[in-house]
């Protein structure tokens, strides 16, 4: 044991500071996940806080909010998880359709540019241009004699423009994965389609969704990670009071239980709770992945 | 090589070329509208005149905004954190990856060391204890708060230790015969051929640094250790007066127009559309490698 460490020592001094930074930063937070079990009293700190067993998590599901909560981050999430799969699949092979590359390229620019904008920026301008008084949106919904619609504090709509907002900033990105996929695809493939008298149609049906078939199955089972995961940067930027009902979402919950009303315990309940069953969504598709895509994260 | 299409294929062609060309212009065209907004007259813009094209040119909106200092410091913390952030988190990220990247058989440890980093990509301590672990070590308040809680980008470790594991195996044991340590071989010998590699995932870390807010809203006490995209946040997005703290409210006093909230969303976009062309060229590689392998 001495020995390998010392022979492999040059190694383990590479990882060390990043060894150590992550046990601080990422494990120190998980062993502060006991305060999820305590009545946190800022005076006594974490471990002298006393003990609570499940008083928290029970005062959390007592709460009329929860339930609804959890509702919306499913709800919001499994849509965009949809969503931000057959757009993106859709997009690549409409694109691979086009010949000219210089086309293909100023496309591809064009559409994964706000993926690299944040969501403080697209959330001002979509505040701006959804306005239901002055926004762009509503004056051309105006001009053909739509009523103005208050995307961003009406219940109604608020979801639709979440999802529709979300995959707008984030399918360009996703097409360029798609789109790697189909250009590995054999051209011989094709032309042996072509010689058995397939149309354009008929190939895309054979043998382009085919090639693409492993890359998806292996994205639609990491998405499945995200099950809890509604977009905590786009909904607080873009969610209001109003709008709790259809949008307030997990994390958003946590924020303000935890850091506006300063309820450690409770808000760390909470936590834990997204913790937990996002891990066992993750390890989940991680598993199916390795399984049936044979992927390997490392 | 002339190819036979059929008249429908043709009309399709161009259907889907349309379609595809509005698209790309969609998911620009509210930037452009923001563009329009912040060099137009304030009141060209309140009258509703103003598409994708400025009405009335102007620069006011954007001397007003040079002209607050409040702008100017949160824009000031937002390179300081890219500067430092970037380099600690590309200097770990290469530290990392090149053990890691390692056979079982070369550095025994090597597959515990690697589910210990990819055991965080998979659970959490979640917010409130990720804030009293950040406070607990004094950072809160300074700008170290929001470059090295997130020092190590797990994510880019994976992408870069999958690179070097596709370079070939000679190279560094001929230079290991001449007498090289692992320290001159990753140095000289592994990070020189994996630029391509390493300059998407600096540009990555310049973006995923850039574009940070929550952590600055949440550790910083001070308004004037905000970095812009915190800055931003507070005076643009929370317009909801209820949520106001009477800080905010002040600093809400700032920016009392569209123009001028349309200048500063574009002074905050324009440095990540100043690296995009260099995004661009790599990261399309980059993405592709990171999350599709054989």
């Amino acid at each position: 044991m001495v020995s390998a460490i010392r022979k492999y020592w040059p190694f383990h001094l590479m990882i060390l500071p990043g060894f150590l930074l992550v046990l601080v930063y990422s494990y120190g937070p998980m062993a502060g996940l006991v305060i999820a079990f305590k009545k946190f009293m800022p005076s006594k700190g974490i471990w002298g806080s006393p003990w609570l067993g499940m008083d928290n998590f029970n005062f959390v599901m007592s709460l009329p909010d929860t339930s609804q909560v959890i509702r919306n981050t499913i709800i919001i999430a499994l849509m965009k998880m949809v969503v931000g799969l057959i757009v993106p699949i859709t997009i690549a092979i409409l694109l691979n359709e086009v010949r000219k590359a210089a086309f293909k390229r100023t496309v591809q620019t064009l559409i994964y540019l706000p993926h690299f904008l944040s969501w403080i920026i697209l959330g001002g301008i979509l505040i701006d241009i959804l306005s239901p008084s002055q926004g762009i949106v509503n004056k051309l919904l105006g001009l053909f004699g739509f009523d103005p619609i208050f995307f961003l504090g009406d219940n109604r709509w608020f979801r639709f423009t979440l999802v529709f907002s979300d995959v707008w900033k984030e399918f360009g990105f996703s097409t360029i994965v798609y789109l790697a996929a189909l250009t590995s695809i054999n051209p011989v493939l094709y032309e042996a389609a072509e010689i058995d008298g397939a149309n354009r149609w008929r190939q895309t049906w054979h043998v382009t969704l085919p090639g693409m078939l492993p890359i998806i199955v292996l994205l639609g089972t990491l998405s499945l990670g995200n099950v809890l995961n509604a977009g905590f940067d786009q909904v607080f930027n873009l969610y209001s009071v109003p709008v709790y009902e259809t949008g307030d979402i997990i994390d958003t919950y946590v924020y303000r239980i935890g850091i506006e009303k300063a309820q450690y315990g409770i808000a760390t309940a909470v936590g834990l709770f997204k913790s937990v069953v996002s891990f066992i969504f993750i390890s989940l598709s991680y598993f199916l992945a390795y399984r049936f895509a044979n992927y390997r994260i490392f | 090589m002339a190819v036979k299409m059929s008249s429908g294929y043709r009309l399709f062609s161009m259907i889907n070329t349309c379609f595809l060309l509005l698209l790309g212009v969609a998911c620009i065209l509210p930037l452009l509208h923001i563009l329009a907004l912040s060099f137009s007259s304030a009141s060209a813009v309140t009258a509703g005149e103003v598409t994708f094209w400025p009405v009335d040119w102007t620069t006011a909106a954007y001397e007003n905004v040079f002209g607050k200092k409040e702008y100017l410091v949160a824009f000031w913390v937002s390179i300081q954190r890219v500067v430092i952030g970037v380099s600690i988190n590309m200097l770990l990220t290469i530290l990392i990856a090149y053990p890691l990247s390692k056979e079982n058989s070369q550095f025994p440890g090597r597959t515990l060391y690697a589910w210990y980093f990819v055991f965080t990509m998979l659970f959490s301590g979640g917010l409130i204890p990720w804030y009293m672990t950040i406070k607990a070590t004094g950072l809160l308040d300074t700008i170290w708060a929001l470059v090295i809680p997130s020092a190590v980008p797990i994510f880019n470790v994976i992408v870069l230790l999958n690179f070097f594991r596709g370079l070939p195996k000679e190279l560094e044991e001929s230079a290991k015969l001449d007498g090289a340590g692992p320290f001159t071989v990753l140095w000289r010998i592994f990070v020189p051929l994996s630029m391509p590699s390493i300059a998407t995932l600096l540009l990555f870390a310049i973006v995923g640094h850039w574009n940070s807010w929550f952590d600055g809203l949440i550790l910083a006490n001070h308004t004037e250790n905000y970095p812009l995209q915190s800055f931003l946040q507070t005076i643009i997005i929370k317009l909801d007066p209820a949520y106001l703290t009477p800080r905010d409210a002040e600093l809400h006093a700032l920016v009392n127009n569209r123009t001028s909230r349309a200048a500063q969303i574009f002074i905050a976009a324009l440095p990540i559309l100043m690296v995009y062309p260099f995004l661009q060229r790599y990261f399309v590689k980059g993405i592709v490698l990171g999350s599709v392998k054989e």
